[in-house]
């Protein structure tokens, strides 16, 4: 049995039945805070994402790399913070689910029950806590599921086979199958791993399984969706939006979207 | 049982500690701790660990009595003098502990963190030993600040990586290395410097540093026939102060760990999540890590070990802070008085004896001297003019 009985939340309502209906699911990483962000999302939207990744900006960002740590330094060097990232998302008009990637402290210091009523306020559905693993999740998944926040947990290329259906049952939205051993950013080729991890998940639960970390472009995103329901795109996303704005990274989401439309 | 027993199997000292890590890094922990249960019950593990410490460290350290210091404050001082091992410090004493432990594993390199250096140059003195490559992530502050160790490490035979993200002192370092980590973890062990990380770590190298209080003890019991007053230590992550406490913290020693008035984590945190552990931390209103300021690189860390959060939190250590200008003064006040030159980081703990002596009259004071001044002295020159 993985995730509840019957009753999913929207993001894996919607993901299971776009699933069903043979479409791969595109979910870019947008660090909230950054100059366009708001403007990237809709732009995202519009090229065919299924759902967004807020990055919530943190001092201490150790699963990612370079890109995304500059991204989350300039945020916070303008002054950013989880109060104005939220307003903002609230005024966000789109039609997909919104998710946010956040540290644990970000969680732990706001308050577990305060912090999943902060999100649902703000419109946001789901939230990726890359530094909260299985054995610490129990005081935030119990708020969150109380709130009706979906929880992505992430599954890792080290984990052992009877690992994995452990988390695959705390997952609720999709299981986040990290593409490789090492943190975000782009790279010259899909490592081996990522399609590894993803077939040994896609054999144990019926949760969507999604690739991120190290799926650098769209020839990688199409390999990745060989295998896996879809992929996140993280620093690929985040470095356009940094170097060439708003439109570029709707131009990307496009150019992906066709790359995993079999 | 004692005070400082073993962490539930969740790794918590009450409610702090635990293992925030990355998913990756899960089992790559989980495999760390059974083999440091099975290495720390071996008694071969242990016999080769002690052998190292006695004839590559120099153990056991002497206790030293400071006379001259005693009389002008009043008080009796005892140095415990780790400044006395192998690489000058007592971060000897984990490294050895986790080579061994790493090479035991099957593991081939070291990564570590460093902030004074020290922790650096011990790792890559223990990877020459063993045969191991080793890299060091150091904040870009303080490879300018410690070139001298910078530079040690490479005659080591140890790549030193600057780190330019964040604040760039330790803990941007500690992030570094676990980014390493992540990416290397089946050939790479993270060689952790300080009590303080996911667990084991806390556990394990406080551990590998309670040969520190177990001598420490045995020598006051030898000197006075009985603990002294009062034990004190200088607090970054807080290995030293560790490592005396555990021969203490069953008497009725008051323990005291000093932190910098600009990273006080205990003083002026409140409980977080960083580095892969739940403790005290400096931190803004929205949970950002806050960085921390002090005169010592070694010092300058926002957060603090579970275990001192946990002792503090029951009352049985006390954290109180020094500022940069009592250190300087308490550096110089040691090369004078007993012709000891005090690494800046142990500076701290004699300031705070300097100037609560007062309160302290007739009393027996040991400090651990947990490492020498050597590697302080260019920064000392810049600030006292030569």
């Amino acid at each position: 049995m993985t995730a509840t009985d019957t009753t999913f939340g929207r993001m894996e309502t919607e993901f299971r039945a776009k699933r069903a209906a043979g479409r791969k699911l595109l979910v870019p990483y947008v660090t909230g805070g950054l100059p366009g962000w708001q403007q990237a999302i809709r732009a995202a939207a519009a090229a065919g994402a299924d759902a967004i990744e807020i990055g919530l900006p943190f001092s201490d960002p150790v699963m990612d790399g370079p890109v995304i740590q500059e991204a989350s330094q300039r945020a916070l060097d303008a002054g950013v913070n989880i109060n104005i990232i939220f307003d903002q998302a609230r005024e966000l008009d789109v039609e997909i689910p919104l998710a946010v990637m956040c540290y644990y402290n970000t969680i732990h210091h706001a308050g577990h029950e305060r912090f999943a009523h902060m999100l649902d306020v703000a419109g946001i559905v789901a939230a990726i806590v890359p530094d909260l693993p299985l054995e610490e999740s129990a005081p935030w998944c119990t708020a969150a599921d109380a709130e009706g926040i979906e929880t992505v947990m992430l599954a890792a290329p080290t984990a052992p086979d009877e690992r994995l259906p452990r988390i695959a049952a705390r997952c609720r939205g999709f299981v986040y199958s990290v593409g490789l051993l090492g943190v975000t950013g782009e790279r010259t080729s899909l490592a081996a791993s990522a399609t590894n991890l993803a077939a040994r998940l896609k054999a144990i639960t019926d949760v969507p399984v999604l690739v991120g970390v190290g799926v650098s472009n769209a020839d990688q995103a199409r390999e990745a969706c060989r295998v896996a329901d879809g992929v996140i795109q993280g620093a690929s996303v985040v470095k356009r939006l940094m170097d060439h704005g708003p439109e570029a990274v709707g131009e990307y989401v496009a150019e992906v979207r066709a790359a995993i439309t079999f | 049982m004692s005070i400082m027993a073993e962490p539930s199997a969740e790794g918590r000292f009450g409610e702090f500690g635990g293992r925030f890590v990355p998913e990756t890094l899960v089992p790559a922990c989980q495999e760390l701790e059974a083999a440091f249960r099975e290495a720390w019950s071996d008694p071969s593990f242990i016999a080769e660990l002690d052998n190292l410490l006695r004839e590559y460290a120099g153990r056991p350290s002497i206790l030293t009595e400071c006379h001259n210091l005693g009389a002008q404050l009043g008080i009796r001082l005892l140095l415990k003098r780790e400044d006395l091992n192998h690489t000058g410090s007592h971060k000897i004493n984990n490294v050895l502990g986790q080579a061994l432990l790493a090479k035991r594993m099957g593991k081939t390199r070291l990564v570590a963190e460093t902030g004074a250096g020290q922790h650096g140059v011990a790792s890559a003195t223990a990877a020459a030993l063993l045969g191991m490559t080793c890299k060091v992530y150091m904040g870009a502050v303080d490879v300018e600040r410690q070139g001298l160790n910078v530079f040690r490490m490479h005659l080591l035979g140890s790549e030193v990586e600057a780190v330019h993200s964040g604040s760039r002192t330790l803990k941007d370092a500690v992030n570094e290395a676990m980014r390493d980590w992540v990416a290397n973890v089946g050939e790479t062990h993270y060689c952790l410097g300080s009590v303080m990380g996911p667990h084991p770590y806390p556990w394990m190298v406080r551990e590998f540093h309670r040969v520190i209080g177990k001598e420490a003890f045995a020598q006051c019991n030898d000197l006075l026939g009985s603990p002294p007053d009062v034990v004190v230590a200088c607090v970054g992550g807080g290995s030293n102060a560790m490592g005396i406490f555990s021969g203490f913290v069953d008497t009725p020693a008051r323990l005291i760990g000093v932190e910098p008035a600009g990273g006080a984590a205990v003083g002026r945190g409140i409980p977080g999540v960083v580095h892969g552990m739940r403790s005290y931390l400096m931190q803004d209103e929205y949970g950002q890590v806050q960085e921390a300021h002090s005169i010592s690189a070694g010092l300058d860390y926002p957060g603090v070990g579970p275990e001192h959060s946990y002792l503090a939190s029951i009352g049985r250590a006390e954290y109180p802070t020094v500022t940069d200008a009592e250190v300087i003064e308490a550096f110089q006040m040691m090369a004078r008085s007993e012709g000891i030159i005090p690494a800046l980081e142990c500076a701290h703990a004699m300031a705070w004896i300097a100037r609560e002596a007062p309160t302290m009259q007739g009393q027996t004071v040991l400090m651990n001297l947990s490492g020498r001044g050597d590697k302080d002295v260019n920064q000392m020159m810049e600030i006292l003019g030569g």
